[in-house]
C-alpha cells in the first residue's frame, strides 16, 4: 500500500522534474504559482490542519515577508535569497506580536480577528505606512535572485528554484509531523483540556505553531517578491487568504499530499479552464459545496502515523 | 509522609458554593477515596488540585510546594496526573498516540530537533514508544495500539485514560470515576490495576460511586456533602458514621 503510493509519488516527481522541457513559459509560470501556493498551503496547514487554529489572514504573513524582502533589497541592495531568514524572522515576529493576545480565543473568534489583521495590514500598506511601502503602487525594481552567480530570470529557472524550496518544505514538514511537536499540536486540536491535562503546554504550542507557519509564509513572500520584481498591496488581499485556507480544507487538513493536490486544484485548474472564465467560479463553488457535504475531511485526509511496533501484531513501518 | 495537603479550599460558581473550606491530606503511597452524593463538589476538588479551576481561597500543597495557582501542564510535570469523569481521549488518534501524549512532558526535543531528526530526538522518541507500549500492557490494552481511541469499548477507554496518566510518570494519580460504565468483570480487573499502581509506589486519589470498589481499594476515605467535608477515616469508620449514612440515605423525621 505504502510502496504503491511511493511509486506514484516517484512518477509524479519525475514528470514534474522534466515538465519545463515540454511546456511553454506560460504554463511553466502557472506551475510556479501552484508551487508557491503549495508552500503557502503547507505553512497554513501547520496552523489550520494540524493545530486546528482558524487563520483566515495568512496573506498578512506572506505580505510581511514580501515587503521585507522588497524594502531591504531595493534600499540596501541585499540579495533576495540572503533575505530568506530575515523574511522568516520578520513574519514570525509579526505573528508572535499579534497572536500573543488573541491565540487563546476559540475557533470562530480567532478566525474573525485574523481576518481583521489581514485587512488592517493591507490597508496600512496601501496608505504607505512609514513611507516605505510605496502606497497602492507598491515597490518595484526588486532584483532577480542569483544562485552561485547564476541569475534566475526566466519562468523555467524559477520553476526549479520554487521546486527546490517546495521539496525542502515537504521534507522538513513531513519530519515535523512525525515528531513530538507534530503530535502535540494534534492533541490540542483534538481536545485542548485533555492535552493540557496530559502535561502539554497548550498556549506555548499554539503560539509556536502559529509563528512557525507565519515564518514559512514569510519566506514564500521573499520568493514571490523576487519572482514578480514588483509587489503591491492588491497581491495580499483577503481573497488570497481564502484561497490558502480553501487549499488546506479542501485538499485535506493535516495532510501534505492533500495540500499539494489542493494547490493544483485551486491554482492550476482554473488556468486550464480559462476559456470558460464566466462559468469557472460557479463550477468551483458547486464543487466545494458538494465536497463539504460528502467528504468533510478533504480529498486526501490526514493518515494515522505509523510506529515501529514490535511483535507479529505490529503495524510496522517507519514513520 | 503527606504527599498532597489541601487546606481550606473554597470555590464558588456565581452564587453556588461548590467547595467550602475543604481540608484533607493524602499520605504518600496510599489509595484515598473521595465520595459523596451527586453534586457534593468532588470533581470540583479534583479540578482545583489539577489547576483546571482556580481556588477562591485555600491552598494545595504537593510535596511541600504550593501549586494553588499553577497551570495544569506544570502540575502534571511536577507529578500529578488525572483522568476525567467524562472521558477525554483524543478520539480520532490511535490508542498508542493517546498514551504518547502522556510521555510528552518527560521529553524535550523541539521543532528544530524534529526537522533535523537529531540522534537525541530519535533516542527520546524510541524511549517514549517503549514506555507507551509498557503502560498499555500494564492496563491490559496490549495489541490494540493502532486502533482509534473512539473505537474502543467504554471500559477500555477508561483504561486508556489511566495509561495516558501513568505515562506522565506521576507520583499521584487522580482518577475521576474510573469504574463509570464498566461491567462487573471490568470493575474487578480495575481493582487489581489500582493495586498494581500502588505497588509501583504511585499514590492514588479517586472518586467513585461504586461502593464495593471504594471499600475494597481504598484505605482512607473522605466524604463530601454540599461542598464540605463531613467525614474522614478508614472504610469501616466512614461506613458507620451517622452523618455519612444521613447524607446518603436521608433522615426519617
Amino acid at each position: 500500500m505504502r510502496n504503491k503510493s511511493l511509486y506514484i509519488y516517484g512518477v509524479i516527481f519525475a514528470a514534474l522534474a522534466v515538465a519545463p522541457l515540454f511546456l511553454n513559459p506560460y504554463w511553466v509560470d502557472v506551475l510556479n504559482n501552484v508551487g508557491l501556493y503549495a508552500i503557502l498551503g503547507l505553512s497554513l496547514n501547520l496552523i489550520v490542519g494540524h493545530a486546528g487554529l482558524f487563520n483566515l489572514g495568512h496573506a498578512a504573513f506572506f505580505a510581511v515577508g514580501a515587503y521585507t524582502a522588497a524594502i531591504l533589497n531595493t534600499q540596501f541592495a541585499i540579495p533576495v535569497l540572503w533575505l530568506l531568514p530575515v523574511c522568516a524572522l520578520a513574519a514570525g515576529l509579526f505573528a508572535a506580536v499579534i497572536a500573543r493576545p488573541i491565540i487563546h480565543l476559540r475557533g470562530d473568534y480567532l478566525c474573525i480577528v485574523t481576518i481583521g489583521v489581514g485587512e488592517i495590514l493591507r490597508i496600512a500598506l496601501t496608505n504607505d505606512i512609514f513611507g516605505v511601502t510605496g502606497g497602492p503602487n507598491g515597490i518595484f525594481g526588486i532584483s532577480r535572485p542569483t544562485v552561485f552567480g547564476y541569475v534566475i530570470r526566466r519562468p523555467h529557472e524559477f520553476y526549479y528554484l520554487i521546486g527546490a524550496f517546495l521539496m525542502i518544505t515537504i521534507f522538513l514538514f513531513h519530519r515535523l509531523e512525525n515528531s513530538r511537536f507534530g503530535r502535540a499540536v494534534n492533541y490540542l486540536r483534538e481536545d485542548e483540556t485533555a492535552a493540557e491535562g496530559s502535561g502539554i503546554d497548550t498556549s506555548h504550542y499554539k503560539l509556536a505553531v502559529f509563528v512557525l507557519g507565519a515564518a514559512w509564509a514569510g519566506m514564500a513572500g521573499d520568493i514571490f517578491a523576487a519572482k514578480m520584481t514588483i509587489i503591491a498591496p492588491e497581491s495580499f488581499s483577503f481573497w488570497e487568504s481564502v484561497v490558502m485556507f480553501a487549499i488546506v480544507i479542501l485538499g485535506g487538513s493535516g495532510s501534505i499530499p492533500g495540500v499539494l493536490l489542493g494547490a493544483v486544484l485551486f491554482v492550476g485548474l482554473p488556468e486550464a479552464f480559462r476559456d470558460f472564465a464566466d462559468a469557472r467560479m460557479l463550477i468551483f463553488g458547486a464543487a466545494m459545496v458538494v465536497m463539504m457535504i460528502v467528504r468533510t475531511e478533504g480529498i486526501l485526509p490526514q493518515r494515522p502515523r505509523l510506529y515501529p511496533l514490535p511483535g507479529p501484531g505490529g503495524a510496522g513501518g517507519k514513520p | 509522609m503527606t504527599l498532597l495537603c489541601l487546606t481550606g479550599l473554597t470555590k464558588s460558581f456565581g452564587g453556588l458554593m461548590a467547595v467550602n473550606e475543604v481540608s484533607f491530606d493524602v499520605p504518600e503511597g496510599a489509595v484515598v477515596g473521595l465520595i459523596g452524593p451527586n453534586g457534593a463538589g468532588k470533581t470540583t476538588v479534583f479540578n482545583l488540585i489539577t489547576g483546571n479551576h482556580r481556588a477562591d481561597r485555600g491552598t494545595v500543597l504537593f510535596e511541600g510546594t504550593d501549586i494553588t495557582r499553577w497551570r495544569t501542564h506544570r502540575i502534571v510535570k511536577l507529578g500529578i496526573a488525572r483522568t476525567f469523569q467524562t472521558i477525554r481521549l483524543f478520539q480520532n488518534l490511535s490508542v498508542l498516540e493517546n498514551v504518547l501524549a502522556g510521555c510528552h512532558c518527560r521529553m524535550r526535543s523541539g521543532p528544530a530537533a524534529a526537522m533535523l531528526r537529531t540522534p537525541g530526538a530519535r533516542r527520546e522518541e524510541k524511549a517514549a514508544l517503549e514506555r507507551a507500549l509498557a503502560e498499555l500492557a500494564f492496563v491490559g490494552l496490549a495489541g490494540q495500539e493502532m486502533q482509534l481511541a473512539k473505537n474502543l469499548s467504554y471500559g477500555s477507554q477508561r483504561l486508556l485514560e489511566i495509561a495516558r496518566a501513568l505515562a506522565t510518570e506521576p507520583k499521584l494519580v487522580i482518577l475521576d470515576e474510573p469504574a463509570g460504565g464498566m461491567n462487573e468483570q471490568e470493575t474487578a480487573a480495575l481493582i487489581g490495576t489500582i493495586g498494581r499502581i500502588r505497588q509501583r509506589g504511585i499514590t492514588t486519589l479517586l472518586i467513585e460511586h461504586d461502593m464495593a470498589l471504594v471499600m475494597k481499594a481504598c484505605e482512607r476515605i473522605v466524604v463530601l456533602e454540599y461542598g464540605s467535608r463531613i467525614a474522614e477515616g478508614t472504610p469501616e469508620a466512614v461506613q458507620g458514621d451517622p452523618r455519612v449514612i444521613e447524607a446518603y440515605l436521608g433522615t426519617e423525621d
